[in-house]
């Protein structure tokens, strides 16, 4: 048995040490917004934040997260950031088949914690490592330079 | 938006009758054409509801509920069909509640298809004009009611969102007050659809209904659902293709903590567990020996090798004019062969699939494009009668043509009858690359004589796989493939005397099937990187030199003119920075695309820029063309710079997205989109930019480095600049 840290509350989950944290959200706690794409980190669908900081989730294991907190896509909407990134993603209506936009919501809330005004090449360095297979890349740039600007 | 998941309603198989006739339209779309039902389609009438047809469901309350023909896979379809209906219904945007249609063949058939499909762009061309009957024959009859009502002229009574207005009175009544005397009207005559100037809905960048719980993990994909007491299953078939489980040994597996039960089921094995990490766990640590059969041997090279003498045959007649054969005897004459490898899908939603198996029902949950495929398979598997199998359609991460197939629903049913209560079977993404159903290998060979700077004879033969004789037998008729010839035998060009073949060659062992940009894929590559060749041959412009053959096609001239004018065509550009174009008539619209490139000494490939410029005829949503012509681009651009499936020993050899690569953030320019405003009647979007981007590249390509490429992927290679010894 172990405690997780996850949107501000605190999850008891008798999983193996080993388990990735995305199987723990989705399977065990029924948090399906965090997504599996590769199972590799390669492709970015599974981002979650680890005290901010944007991790793949599908090579986490559970056992190492500690005391650390975990947002999922289902909390970061709580957050200023976050909700800024939503409704920028709504406004510049980025997405399309949506499955990957977790993910990318992720990455670009975490990006923008850590750099308000990003430049190009930040949010290239910063959106890389998650793939839109629909396209959806050029609304992406657009809508974090929304966020970035929102009051 | 509320949605709900469709649960089926029985469905009724579709006869080969029902097609009436197969044939090509101006714009190369494939029709098979019939009729929906449009009103009494309903064998027992809902009470408190008024339901004048499949798509439209009015309450007493007002709120009206509005049926998907088409599923939603990213392409905005539900927004679409939502804006058209509520068009010609006159009711009110807000508020209006989506639902998934049932797989019902009768009631919900894609028009063009003659079965319960979405895919080759066709939505909003194939129920465009039947939606908009189907609403203006509900407000038609809401009007009667009313005029009834009051005892007046049914002309005298205006309806706008959802109210209906005696005009000379004033007085007014709403939808939902007058469902019972309007489901009362028996008789109707067609109403007249609205002018293009009265849409209030139509045309406008609407906000998408599917997107806001798309952005904080509500919505529910078929992967996502969770029925009470699920266990979690992952699968791998054998690697060879058409090879069978020959022995397991569980034992290992079985140690693995979660892990519940090992199928070995013929030609796969499945392990069910607490969770997908046991499962996978199980399966990682499962003793497999395979039978490999008869693919064992089977490789690239020999797949090439076959297409290849394949392609030597005289095909099948797809389209005659003049006199190809003499006119290629005259004036130079060229020749050039282009390939197409094999391509996944990829879709980022992995297959999946959830079913629970009783001994007197079957319940499936999964995101498909052809729901009554699914329901039809699960009640073969299962042994049930059709209606005692229920199908809840969801949300798809991505279609691609992937889900056009049922290969996943048939797979998790077989293991959810081993499995007491439901199971949700997802496949790895490992799974997903190398037991997908492949874009086909294509080669495609032209010729072509030049008289005077213009094209006298042209033949174009196309060799690969018939999709169509396996997924839609009548659309493969005396030898040749419908979708196969898309933008090929209708190919926009005046060119005299002309000749279209298509020769069907299967590859060994390689399942194929349908991949965004279906048909027009292969044939827009080979015809525009041709043309290139051709205008380069004359020395002319390669914008001048299409031109000149477009005379009878205005709206593909003015495409052409409004990408190049965008796209700064003409002005000076540095070495190894080059422009292409690409322009074609597919899918009903009309799309010319500009693509600059700069090329390093390495062969790496920059794309500097992407403009299209597109009509498409009268447009729906407008922001919704926009994004998926973007994104049509960037698909089509890293199947170009990436996409290939090789084969080894009758296995694939990629298996993940660091050895299947897709184009990133980093590696996407701005995309700019142009929409030409155009009455008529809408085009295909969907597809349209995948199909635009390859040759474009080539051809940009080509203008850097003065190299050629007749096959994709890009070869970088043979785009280095070469070191002197």
């Amino acid at each position: 048995m172990m405690t997780l840290k996850i949107n501000g509350q605190s999850r008891d989950v008798d999983v193996p040490g080993d388990m990735p944290l995305l199987w723990v959200l989705r399977d065990v706690l029924g948090l399906t917004g965090t997504k599996f794409g590769c199972g590799i980190a390669q492709c970015g669908a599974c981002t979650v934040h680890l005290d901010g900081a944007p991790v793949r989730s599908c090579v986490l294991p559970a056992g190492s997260i500690g005391e650390r907190q975990i947002t999922t896509i289902e909390g970061i909407g709580a957050t200023t950031i976050g909700a800024k990134v939503q409704k920028s993603w709504l406004d510049l209506e980025v997405v399309q088949c949506g499955y990957c936009q977790s993910g990318q919501i992720m990455s670009a809330a975490a990006l923008l914690a850590s750099k308000a005004s990003p430049e190009d090449a930040d949010i290239d360095a910063a959106m890389s490592g998650n793939i839109c297979r629909c396209g959806t890349y050029v609304r992406i740039r657009k809508a974090i330079k929304e966020a970035a600007q929102a009051k | 938006m509320s949605q709900r998941s469709s649960r089926s309603e029985g469905s009724a198989t579709v006869g080969r009758r029902r097609f009436l006739q197969a044939s090509m339209t101006v714009g190369g779309a494939l029709m098979l054409g019939f009729r929906l039902p449009l009103a009494g389609a309903f064998a027992e009438k809902p009470k408190d509801i008024f339901a004048p047809n499949a798509f439209i469901r009015i309450d007493r309350a007002g709120a009206v509920t509005l049926i998907m023909p088409q599923v939603e896979m990213g392409q905005g379809i539900y927004t679409a069909v939502a804006m058209i209906l509520a068009e010609e219904l006159d009711v009110q945007w807000e508020g209006v509640r989506l639902e998934a249609a049932p797989p019902n063949e009768k009631l919900y058939a894609n028009p063009t298809f003659g079965i319960q499909a979405t895919g080759n762009s066709n939505s909003v061309r194939a129920f465009w004009m039947p939606l908009r009957k189907a609403a203006a024959h509900a407000r038609a009859m809401l009007i009667a009611a009313a005029a009834q009502q009051w005892k007046v002229d049914p002309i005298t009574c205006h309806a706008e969102n959802g109210v209906l207005t005696h005009i000379p009175s004033g007085r007014a009544l709403t939808y939902g007050s007058l469902i019972d005397r309007a489901s009362s009207i028996t008789s109707m005559k067609e109403p007249a659809l609205k002018s293009p100037a009265d849409f209030r809905l139509i045309g406008k960048p609407l906000r998408r209904l599917d997107t806001p719980d798309k952005v904080n993990g509500k919505a529910i994909y078929g992967i996502d659902v969770m029925p009470p007491g699920v266990a979690f299953a992952t699968l791998a078939a054998c690697p060879v293709f058409g090879g069978k489980v020959a022995h397991i040994n569980d034992a290992p597996a079985r140690q693995i903590p979660g892990v519940r039960q090992v199928l070995a089921l013929d030609d796969f094995v499945a392990v069910v567990g607490d969770h997908m990490w046991a499962a996978k766990q199980g399966l990682a640590a499962l003793e497999i020996t395979w039978d490999e059969g008869p693919n064992a041997r089977t490789n690239s090279a020999e797949v090439w090798k076959q297409i290849r003498a394949a392609s030597e045959k005289t095909g099948a007649v797809a389209k005659l004019a003049g006199d190809a054969a003499k006119a290629l005897s005259q004036g130079e004459r060229f020749d050039a062969a282009y390939e197409l490898p094999f391509l996944a899908h990829a879709t980022m939603e992995p297959m999946n699939c959830t079913a629970h198996v009783q001994a007197d029902a079957c319940e499936v949950w999964v995101g498909i494009q052809v729901l009554p495929r699914a329901q039809a398979i699960a009640a073969k598997v299962t042994g049930l009668p059709l209606e005692k199998v229920v199908v809840h359609n969801h949300l798809i991460g991505g279609g691609f043509g992937r889900r056009l197939e049922v290969d996943m629903v048939e797979k998790a049913v077989r293991v959810a009858k081993q499995v007491d209560g439901p199971v949700k079977v997802v496949w790895t993404r490992e799974e997903d690359i190398q037991h997908d159903i492949y874009r086909p290998v294509y080669r495609d060979l032209l010729s072509a004589s030049l008289v005077d700077g213009r094209i006298a004879g042209w033949t174009h033969r196309i060799t690969g796989s018939s999709i169509m004789a396996r997924w839609l037998p009548p659309a493969f008729q005396k030898g040749v493939d419908i979708d196969a010839i898309d933008s090929a035998a209708d190919m926009p060009y005046e060119i005299p005397n002309l000749r279209v073949e298509y020769t069907r060659a299967e590859p060994p062992a390689v399942p194929t099937g349908f991949w965004r940009g279906v048909g027009p894929n292969n044939n827009v590559f080979a015809i525009e990187s041709f043309i290139d060749e051709l205008a380069k041959k004359v020395n002319k412009d390669p914008i001048v030199f299409r031109r000149e053959m477009l005379g009878n096609s205005p709206r593909l001239r003015a495409a052409i003119e409004l990408a190049a004018n965008k796209a700064g065509w003409g002005n000076a550009l540095s070495p190894r920075q080059g422009r292409g174009i690409a322009a074609q008539v597919s899918f009903g619209s009309f799309i010319a695309t500009v693509i600059e490139v700069e090329v390093d000494d390495q062969g790496d490939v920059n794309i500097r820029k992407v403009i299209s410029a597109v009509d498409t005829g009268i447009v729906v949503n407008p922001d919704t063309v926009v994004a998926q012509l973007q994104g049509g681009l960037i698909f089509g651009l890293t199947a170009a710079l990436y996409g290939e499936i090789t084969i080894e020993k009758g296995r694939v050899e990629q298996s993940n997205f660091h050895n299947y690569r897709m184009l990133r953030m980093d590696q996407v320019p701005n995309i700019e989109v142009h929409l030409i405003q155009s009455g008529e009647a809408p085009g295909g979007i969907g597809e349209t930019g995948t199909t635009a981007a390859p040759p474009a590249l080539g051809n940009a390509i080509f203008a850097a480095t003065g190299v050629r490429l007749r096959r994709l992927p890009v070869d970088r290679a043979a785009l280095a600049v070469r070191k002197s010894a």
